[in-house]
């Protein structure tokens, strides 16, 4: 029901929801109460990947969808986090909580990472009602997009009203992260000396909104223009759906509250025509085949490198293929029959 | 599904006005390359925005970055407020120049070690990795 | 798009054999060329040690002897591991050996030439320090105006002509010492000025027509100023007869000390208003002191140092005159201050081509005509960072021959660090060493009375042309990601910096670079004695009480109206100057004049860069 979002923080729980498994623990509970340490701990079970985590997910499954879910990536240097800070004091301003995860690329070599999205978001962290988490992208591979979205139902059930999620768009998980979302605002700026051209492929792609930053500097104009011609080749969406272009100058919030209604347009718009229906039904489905293959890869790992070890052998050896091999391991890992 | 391994997640911070970070950046890089997720929210932090940020994030531990002699003010405080938010069990650690008799006291409080001029960035990677992991067994 | 070329044009999938011969034949052809064509160039180049190693026809006995100098040097021993590696502190491998050969061919009228001639790298004046020896300015902070006003006094009896204001975190913060941010720190590093009654206290019973002032503020150097002069005005002194310093550079904040209030551009504006208002009222006062001492602190290397601080330099020169400033009307009032680091001889050519950088840029790129345009006259403070709290006693050392460095440098004036300030504040004893230091220097050691001393020789010559060239190099950068406001916003130097303190930090760790008394030659079980610093709420209790009297007694609705002036005044642009003036003598707070331009310009939020 495209109902104006304009609640507190809180709303009912549980009620009107099929039989859904009680919560196994205070976490559940904390989580549904909105109490920030309960929240916290449940967005790093989640990242985690284990069996509490999933749990937990359990226990609040029933509570989450309320949330419209915001993405909003771009390139390096556009001014994401600024632009997320602006956001969010728009909507707080109009009586709607917020949760945002800034999501930032792990170091491949160390598996450490530097989260400094924070630092550009103070103007909206003073807010009780803005809850803020840095997520590490954590070696990707399918591991950050679940885990964003994990984290996203936590921030969900938690009784926000918005939930964006902010990130980088340059790796292929990062671009995966803001298509889980219900509304994706892709941010470009005109100083990045590249053009629409040189983007990730993919992020033209999940655009619903674009917005142009930094649109008192030169070559604002341009940009803008490039973005439509480039829009002008691409057919709209199957619900008729035209990306405006927009411009902000999200150090000074110039540009917000209209960027604020195309979203809530986007938001009106796709419940009205049943696209935001379809969009979650195929997140879930991407989603349930993600962790599938989540949960086949981490089985394979840890498989044992005897068991690949030999196959390895026997395949090189030519007394077997890598066909037969993968086969065989397959069904090692799943339980099932062996193969030829 | 299987769990990966547990990461450790630091905040480092400055408290109060002064901005000389170049001390604090360096341990953040040191705790990145070390594996550890460093939450870095950079200078002018108050103790409420310090703690604040550690619950949100679910941090092991915090390193506040003092250059100024306001230590003797600004550990306890910060202790105060997570004790009062029910998250002391997040080490609070720090560099500055703190003589032994503060350090004393402020251990005694239950702040961690404290590093001053000369520490290497093995001995705060090495610090935090034991410790966390002390805290967490006896947690878990 | 995927097959076309870079220039647009279609490459076609298959290529006959024949066509890839003609290609190869095609590039054969034009390497050809080059070779030719770097032959003919090199024969007209001066010498160099690499081309004369390839052509054989070289005659050049210098070089022959350099080429079997080094053979011969090949087969020397392996150092034993008891030497570090032979980098400066910025990491810059140091060479073995420097000779004729590294300046063969140089232009020495051109390049080198004399002190007080144009392009200075020799010294800004002719005589350099035999009619006059650099000023001895150590600089210092106490906690109220009070206090302050008192030294002032005594150094003034004891024939000091110039005053030294270091301000407290708050007051640099643009905060009142009775703010909530100001708690805890109030007169702890400097003195407390929150309106004009405490600066009025500060410079009780000083004559400003007769003294020299430097204040060491950059945030909120515009009102400072204007205090300054509202203070002068009410003593029916002039802003003419004013003479100091400010140091009022406020990109270095952004990029190193981050005592930053507003956004970059606002920032900018603000410094040439000061400048503006300088050329047009205050004839006799320096401006701005464009700072590369707190970069350096930051971590950066000599190199950075001396290009980002310079490009600064450029990016107020710039601003200065889009706003309409003759050149020559406000560049001889922009001053520099530059670090001392422990590498001597870095150091050393870095003010050598300091002066020579800045020469060249002020007459050729900016076209200044007045001859006191070129000249980069400077302020040196020993590096704060190079000090160790581990035996204390060997900072003495290290300062001793920093400042050494700075003079051979020909600074125009010097401060030398206390051995005891890395754990806190000097006391008196550490502060007289520090000033005798400089004073031994001076009058014992025959360093001073014949000018660049190491001009010529081979090893600082090169030295200062490697500098100069990658300073140039920066600059290029600089100017290619569109300028020194869009490098700092997309935090180019910041990163530079972080960068060179990790691989600095390191090196450390590495043993790459040895730190007395810290990782060779430790005494064990040695205790660091850390003064305990009783924190005097005195200042802050003093201070609150007089905040609280001044809002008593002022016209309430004139503070407003002033206030509402500067807002006014900041939303359309105008030169602030005159209009803070009004308002501190309308009695407004340092505070509420910061918090109206806040509202204006915004409050800057860096992004860290690691």
């Amino acid at each position: 029901m495209p109902a104006a979002r304009t609640g507190s923080g809180r709303r009912r729980r549980g009620g009107a929801a099929p039989a859904a498994v009680p919560a196994a623990d205070g976490l559940a509970a904390g989580v549904l109460a909105g109490e920030s340490l309960s929240v916290a701990r449940a967005i790093s079970l989640v990242e985690d990947r284990g069996p509490a985590g999933a749990a937990l997910l359990q226990g609040i499954a029933p509570s989450t969808g309320r949330a419209h879910r915001l993405g909003v990536t771009g390139p390096p240097g556009a001014g994401k986090s600024t632009l997320v800070n602006a956001l969010a004091r728009e909507l707080l301003e109009r009586g709607g909580s917020v949760g945002i995860l800034a999501v930032d690329p792990t170091s491949p070599f160390t598996g450490g990472a530097l989260l400094g999205d924070r630092v550009r978001m103070q103007g909206a962290a003073g807010d009780p009602r803005v809850f803020i988490r840095s997520m590490a992208s954590r070696g990707g591979l399918g591991g950050l997009a679940a885990a964003a979205q994990d984290a996203a139902d936590v921030l969900d059930a938690s009784g926000k009203d918005w939930v964006v999620m902010e990130t980088v768009g340059v790796g292929q998980t990062e671009v995966e992260v803001a298509g889980a979302a219900d509304t994706v605002v892709v941010l470009l700026h005109p100083e990045s000396g590249d053009g629409v051209q040189t983007m990730k492929a993919g992020l033209m792609e999940v655009a619903d909104i674009f917005v142009v930053n930094k649109a008192d500097r030169e070559g604002a104009d341009r940009l803008v223009r490039e973005v439509l011609d480039t829009l002008e080749l691409r057919r709209p969406g199957a619900d008729g759906w035209r990306p405006p272009v927009l411009r902000t100058v999200a150090s000074t919030g110039r540009g917000t509250a209209e960027l604020l209604e195309a979203v809530e347009r986007h938001r009106d718009g796709s419940r009205a025509s049943g696209s935001f229906e379809a969009r979650r039904r195929s997140r879930a489905r991407e989603r349930i085949r993600g962790l599938v293959e989540e949960s086949i890869r981490a089985r394979v790992l840890s498989a044992g490198d005897g068991v690949l070890d030999g196959l390895v052998d026997r395949v090189v050896a030519g007394r077997s293929t890598p066909q037969a091999a993968a086969l065989e391991l397959l069904g090692r890992v799943t339980g099932g029959p062996r193969g030829g | 599904m299987t769990a990966t391994e547990r990461k450790i997640r630091v905040l480092i911070c400055k408290p109060g006005l002064d901005g000389h970070d170049r001390g604090a950046k360096v341990v953040a890089a040191a705790l990145r390359d070390a594996g550890m997720e460093v939450v870095y929210t950079g200078l002018r932090q108050t103790p409420e925005m310090v703690v604040e940020t550690a619950i949100q994030e679910d941090v092991d531990a915090i390193g506040l970055s003092l250059h100024s002699a306001a230590h003797m003010t600004i550990f306890p405080r910060v202790l105060k407020l997570l004790k009062k938010r029910g998250a002391d069990g997040i080490l609070l650690t720090g560099g500055g120049i703190i003589p032994d008799e503060d350090q004393a006291a402020l251990s005694e409080q239950g702040v961690g070690r404290l590093f001053g001029p000369g520490t290497t960035s093995e001995e705060i990677v090495s610090y935090i990795r034991d410790e966390v992991a002390r805290r967490r067994k006896k947690g878990a | 798009m995927a097959d076309g070329a870079a220039d647009g044009t279609k490459r076609p999938k298959g290529r006959r054999w024949s066509d890839r011969l003609v290609d190869k034949v095609k590039r054969l052809e034009s390497d050809l060329d080059a070779e030719r064509a770097r032959r003919k160039a090199a024969e007209s180049k001066p010498p160099s040690r690499r081309r004369a190693a390839r052509s054989a026809d070289a005659a050049d006995p210098l070089l022959d002897a350099r080429r079997r100098w080094e053979e011969g040097f090949q087969s020397s021993p392996e150092a034993d591991g008891d030497r570090p590696k032979p980098v400066t502190v910025s990491l810059r491998p140091i060479p073995p050996l420097a000779d004729p050969v590294d300046l063969a061919g140089k232009d020495h009228l051109a390049e080198i030439g004399w002190p007080g001639e144009f392009p200075y790298t020799r010294g800004i004046h002719r005589s350099g320090y035999r009619s006059k020896l650099w000023t001895m300015r150590q600089f210092a902070g106490f906690g109220t105006a009070r206090d302050t006003n008192e030294r002032y006094k005594f150094l003034l009896a004891h024939g000091q002509t110039g005053l030294s204001v270091a301000f407290d975190l708050p007051t640099l913060m643009g905060y009142d010492s009775d703010h909530e941010q100001s708690e805890g720190e109030v007169g702890m590093c400097g003195v407390a000025i929150s309106s004009i009654e405490d600066m009025h206290l500060l410079f009780d019973g000083i004559p400003l027509d007769r003294v020299s002032t430097s204040m060491t503020i950059n945030g909120p150097a515009a009102v400072m100023l204007a205090l300054y002069v509202a203070v002068a005005e009410e003593r029916g002194i002039a802003p003419e007869a004013l003479r100091g310093t400010l140091q009022n550079d406020i990109l270095k904040e952004f990029i190193a000390q981050k005592e930053f209030i507003f956004p970059p551009r606002p920032s900018l504006k603000l410094v040439v208003d000061t400048i503006e208002y300088g050329v047009q009222r205050m004839p006799q006062w320096n401006t701005v002191s464009i700072s590369g001492y707190h970069i350096r602190e930051a971590g950066s290397t000599a190199a950075q140092e001396l290009a980002f601080t310079i490009s600064d330099g450029f990016a107020y020169v710039d601003a200065a005159l889009e706003r309409g400033l003759p050149i020559d009307s406000f560049a001889p009032r922009l001053s520099f201050f530059w670090n001392a680091h422990l590498d001597f001889f870095e150091e050393i050519a870095k003010y050598r081509a300091a002066r020579r950088i800045w020469a060249r840029h002020m007459r050729r790129r900016y076209g200044a005509e007045n001859p006191r345009s070129w000249l980069m006259r400077f302020h040196t403070q020993t590096a704060g960072v190079s000090l160790t709290a581990q035996q204390p006693e060997n900072n003495i050392v290290r300062t001793a021959i920093e400042a050494l460095a700075a003079v051979l440098g020909g600074t125009q004036s010097l401060h030398t660090n206390s051995m005891d300030e890395t754990l806190a504040l000097p006391t008196e004893k550490s502060v007289k060493i520090a000033l005798r230091t400089q004073q031994v220097l001076g009058y014992e050691h025959g360093v001073a009375d014949c000018q660049d001393p190491l001009g010529g020789a081979w090893y600082v010559e090169k030295l200062t042309d490697d500098m100069e060239r990658e300073a140039e190099e920066t600059f290029r950068r600089i100017g290619d990601q569109g300028g020194v406001v869009a490098c700092i916003e997309s935090g180019y130097q910041q990163r530079e910096i972080a960068r060179s303190a990790y691989d600095y930090q390191r090196a450390l760790e590495r043993g790459d670079r040895v730190v007395v008394g810290v990782n060779r030659f430790v005494e064990e079980g040695e205790r660091i004695e850390i003064p305990l610093l009783k924190i005097g709420q005195g200042a802050e209790r003093e201070q609150r009480k007089r905040l609280r009297s001044l809002r008593a007694k002022r016209d309430a609705g004139a503070v407003r109206k002033a206030l509402d002036r500067v807002r006014r005044g900041a939303e359309k642009g105008e030169n602030l100057m005159p209009v803070l003036v009004a308002a501190m003598r309308a009695r407004a707070t340092l505070g509420e004049v910061v918090e109206v331009l806040k509202g204006a310009y915004g409050v800057y939020e860096e992004t860290p860069e690691f």
